[in-house]
C-alpha cells in the first residue's frame, strides 16, 4: 500500500455504518453534518438566542448562570414513615444537599387515608405517608422551614398537602410570606401520564386556580406549579412530544388563571416545568433550550404577559428513571452522568441524579450519596460551569433546537384544534401518543435497532446485586395504628364543622384554601379533606383502551 | 378435530398503581401474538380483576405491579380467584419485583414474574409454551 494512498482519508464505507440509520433516542434522524446551510435563510442570532437572561432566554435565564450560583440539588426521598422520612432529610441535609423533596406514597398521591381497603400493601412503599397534619409536623422535625427550600410531589391532593405544610409553618412561628419551595400540583400530567387523579379536570382546574390566587397574596415566595414533562416521558414519549404535551398543560393552567380573573404577570412568574433527562445528548440540551424559547414565545406573544419574569422558564431536571436497567446497575451510574450533564448544558435550575438501585427497589443511603456526589463531581470538578450555554452556537444543536421547537408547534396546533389541552385529554390524545411511542422504542429495543448496553448488546452474567432498601411490612400497621389513635383523641366537631365549611365553599365558589387550613388544623385527614369534596365535583373515570 | 381457540388473557393493573406503559407495551403485544387481549384499565381492586377474569373466562391473568405492593396484590387476585372456583386460572405477571420477592410469589402460586428487561417476544413466547386455553370453545 503506497504512503499516499495510506494518507488519504478514510473513504465511507458501506460495512462501516453509512448504511444504518442515524437517529436520537426519540427517532428523530440526524446528518452526517451541520453547517449554517442546517440553520435556514432566516436564523438571526438576536431573534433565535439572544443573551442569557434575556428574551427569548434560549441560551438560560440569568446572564451568568451557573458562574453565579450552581443549580440546587434536590434529591426526591420519602419512604416508610414520617420519622423514617425525617433522618433520611437530615441525612441529605448533612451531606451538602441544598434543598429537600417529598416523596409522598401512593395512597397519599390518591387522596387515601392509610386505612382505607384500597391502600392495603401500598403504605409507605414509594414514598412517605401522611395521613395529618401530625404526620407532617414528624416529617420537619427540626428542619426550620424558613431555611430551607422544600419541593413537594403531590398533585390530585396538592392544596391539601400544602395546606399541612403551611400549618406547620405557623406551628414553628414562620410567617407565609418566607416559605420557598414547589408544588407539583400539576393535575393535566396526571391524566396524560402519570394517572393519580381524584376528581375530573375542570374541578381539579378549579382547585389549582383558588392555589394560585391564595399564594399570590400569601405565599409569594411558592413556586405554585412544577408543570412536569418527566412523567410523560417516563410513560413512553419521545422527547418532542415530552416538550409538546408539557407546554400544552401550562398553556391550559395559564389560560385556566386567566379565565379565573387573575392578572398573568400576577401568577405566571411562580410557575416552574420540570422535564426529563434521558440517554441522547444532545436531543436532551436541544429540547431544554427550545422549552425556554417556546414558552418565552407562548407568554408574551398569546399571553400578553409583560413582565420578564413571566417569560422565563425555569425548570427542574431528574435523569431518566425508565432508562436505567437492572442488569448491570452500576452502568446506571453512567447513564445517570450524562444526562445530567445534559441537564446542566440545557440550563437546569435543580437537578436530581437518580441511584444506580433505582429499577430494582428504592435507593439505599450509600446509592443516594453517590448520585449526590456525581451531582458534585459536575458542579466543581467538570469545569462545565465556568460559562454560560456552551454549545449556543453549534450548528447541530441549534438545529435540533429548532427542530424540536417546530415538532413541538405542530403538536400544540392539533391540540388547540381539539379544543385545547383538556378538550385533548378527554378524546385521548395525548395518551394514546404515548402508548404508541412507547411501543415502537420497546420493538426497536427487542429488535436491537437501538442499543441498551448490557441489556441487549454486550451481556454478561453479573452476579453483582447493589444492597437495596426494603420498606419494612410493619410501616402499615404502625401508620394505621397511628391514624386511629389521631381519629379517636382529636376534636371530632372541629374536623365536621371544618369539612362542612370546605363543601360549602366548593359549592359557593369561595376560595378553597383557607378552608383547606382550617382543616388541615382540626387534624380532618387527607382522605376525609379529598373525600369531602367527591359529592361536590365527582371522581375521574379514564376511558382505557390500548 | 377443532382448532383451539385464540388464548385469551386479561391484562391488569391492579392497587393503585398508576405506572401503564409496561401493562399497555404487554398488551399490545400479545395482540399482535394474536391473543385476544381484555384490559382492565388502572385501579381495580383485587376484587374486580377476580371477578372480570371469571366473567370474562380467561385463560390467564396478567398483572402489571410497579408499586412494591406485589406481594399482597399478587396472592389476593389468586386467593379470590379460587374463591369463586377459578382457581385454575393461571396468575402470572410483571413489574419492579426484587429477585428474592419471586420464590414467596411463586410459593403463593404465581406462575411467574417478568422483571425489567424481558423482551416482548419472550413474553410471547412463554404464554404460548405455558398456557392452554382453559376449555374447547
Amino acid at each position: 500500500m503506497s504512503q499516499e494512498r495510506r494518507m488519504r482519508p478514510a473513504e465511507p464505507r458501506a460495512s462501516a455504518g453509512t448504511d444504518r440509520e442515524f437517529s436520537t433516542v426519540s427517532g428523530m434522524p440526524i446528518d452526517r453534518l451541520y453547517g449554517p446551510e442546517s440553520l435556514g435563510p432566516d436564523w438571526r442570532f438576536e431573534e433565535r438566542l439572544g443573551g442569557p437572561g434575556e428574551f427569548p432566554f434560549t441560551r438560560g435565564i440569568h446572564p451568568t448562570m451557573y458562574r453565579g450560583r450552581v443549580w440546587t440539588m434536590r434529591q426526591f426521598a420519602g419512604f416508610g414513615t414520617a420519622e423514617q422520612t425525617n433522618r433520611r432529610f437530615h441525612y441529605l441535609l448533612d451531606h451538602g444537599q441544598t434543598g429537600l423533596s417529598v416523596a409522598f406514597d401512593l395512597p397519599t398521591l390518591m387522596g387515601r387515608d392509610s386505612d382505607d381497603p384500597m391502600c392495603r400493601g401500598e403504605v409507605g412503599k414509594e414514598g412517605v405517608a401522611v395521613d395529618t397534619l401530625a404526620d407532617m409536623e414528624a416529617l420537619f422535625e427540626r428542619i426550620p422551614l424558613d431555611g430551607v427550600s422544600t419541593s413537594m410531589t403531590i398533585n390530585a391532593p396538592a392544596a391539601v398537602l400544602f395546606a399541612m405544610y403551611l400549618a406547620v409553618a405557623e406551628k414553628q412561628g414562620v410567617s407565609f410570606d418566607r416559605l420557598a419551595g414547589t408544588l407539583q400540583n400539576d393535575i393535566l400530567k396526571e391524566y396524560i401520564a402519570q394517572k393519580e387523579w381524584i376528581y375530573p379536570p375542570r374541578p381539579s382546574l378549579r382547585i389549582i386556580t383558588d392555589l394560585l390566587a391564595f399564594c399570590a397574596e400569601q405565599v409569594p415566595r411558592w413556586n405554585t406549579i412544577s408543570i412536569s414533562g418527566y412523567h410523560i416521558r417516563e410513560a413512553g414519549s419521545t422527547a418532542a412530544q415530552e416538550l409538546a404535551f408539557t407546554v400544552a398543560d401550562g398553556i391550559g393552567y395559564v389560560q385556566a388563571g386567566i379565565e379565573a380573573g387573575l392578572d398573568v404577570d400576577v401568577f405566571a412568574p411562580r410557575l416552574s416545568f420540570f422535564f426529563n433527562s434521558h440517554n441522547d445528548f444532545f436531543e436532551e440540551i436541544a429540547k431544554m433550550r427550545a422549552a425556554r424559547r417556546l414558552w418565552a414565545r407562548i407568554m408574551k406573544e398569546r399571553f400578553g404577559a409583560r413582565d420578564p419574569k413571566s417569560w422565563m422558564l425555569r425548570f427542574h431536571t431528574q435523569t431518566a428513571g425508565c432508562s436505567l436497567t437492572a442488569q448491570q446497575p452500576y452502568n446506571n451510574v453512567v447513564r445517570v452522568t450524562v444526562q445530567a450533564l445534559a441537564a446542566v448544558l440545557g440550563g437546569t435550575q435543580s437537578l436530581h441524579t437518580n441511584s444506580l438501585d433505582e429499577t430494582l427497589a428504592l435507593p439505599s443511603e450509600a446509592s443516594v450519596r453517590l448520585a449526590l456526589r456525581t451531582q458534585q463531581i459536575l458542579a466543581e470538578e467538570s469545569g462545565v460551569t465556568n460559562t454560560v450555554d456552551p454549545l449556543g452556537g453549534s450548528y447541530f444543536v441549534e438545529a435540533l433546537t429548532d427542530r424540536l421547537e417546530a415538532e413541538a408547534r405542530a403538536y400544540l396546533a392539533r391540540i388547540d384544534d381539539l379544543g385545547g389541552v383538556v378538550a385533548a385529554i378527554e378524546a385521548g390524545f395525548p395518551q394514546r401518543e404515548i402508548a404508541d411511542a412507547a411501543y415502537r422504542y420497546q420493538r426497536e429495543i427487542d429488535g436491537g435497532r437501538k442499543t441498551i448496553v448490557g441489556l441487549n448488546k454486550y451481556v454478561s452474567e453479573d452476579a453483582t446485586r447493589p444492597e437495596i432498601l426494603k420498606v419494612d411490612e410493619a410501616v402499615e400497621r404502625t401508620q394505621v395504628e397511628r391514624l386511629r389513635r389521631l381519629r379517636a383523641e382529636r376534636g371530632a366537631g372541629a374536623v365536621r364543622a371544618s369539612l362542612d365549611a370546605l363543601v360549602d365553599g366548593a359549592r359557593n365558589g369561595g376560595n378553597l384554601l383557607p378552608l383547606m387550613l382550617d382543616a388541615a388544623r382540626a387534624y380532618a385527614t387527607v382522605g376525609e379533606i379529598c373525600g369531602a369534596l367527591v359529592p361536590v365535583f365527582g371522581r375521574y373515570r379514564e376511558v382505557s383502551f390500548l | 378435530m377443532s382448532e383451539p381457540r385464540k388464548l385469551r388473557l386479561l391484562v391488569g393493573k391492579v392497587g393503585l398503581d398508576g405506572h401503564d406503559r409496561g401493562a399497555k407495551v404487554i398488551a399490545r403485544a400479545f395482540r399482535d401474538a394474536g391473543f385476544e387481549v381484555v384490559y382492565t384499565g388502572l385501579h381495580q381492586s383485587p376484587e374486580t380483576v377476580a371477578a372480570t377474569a371469571v366473567q370474562e373466562d380467561v385463560d390467564a391473568v396478567a398483572l402489571s405491579i410497579l408499586s412494591g405492593a406485589h406481594m399482597h396484590l399478587f396472592p389476593r387476585v389468586i386467593e379470590l380467584l379460587r374463591e369463586a372456583g377459578a382457581g385454575d386460572i393461571p396468575v402470572f405477571g410483571g413489574g419492579i419485583v426484587p429477585d428474592e420477592d419471586i420464590p414467596a410469589l411463586k410459593a403463593a402460586g404465581v406462575l411467574e414474574v417478568f422483571t425489567p428487561g424481558t423482551s416482548l417476544d419472550a413474553a410471547v413466547e412463554w404464554v404460548r409454551s405455558h398456557i392452554r386455553p382453559r376449555r374447547v370453545a
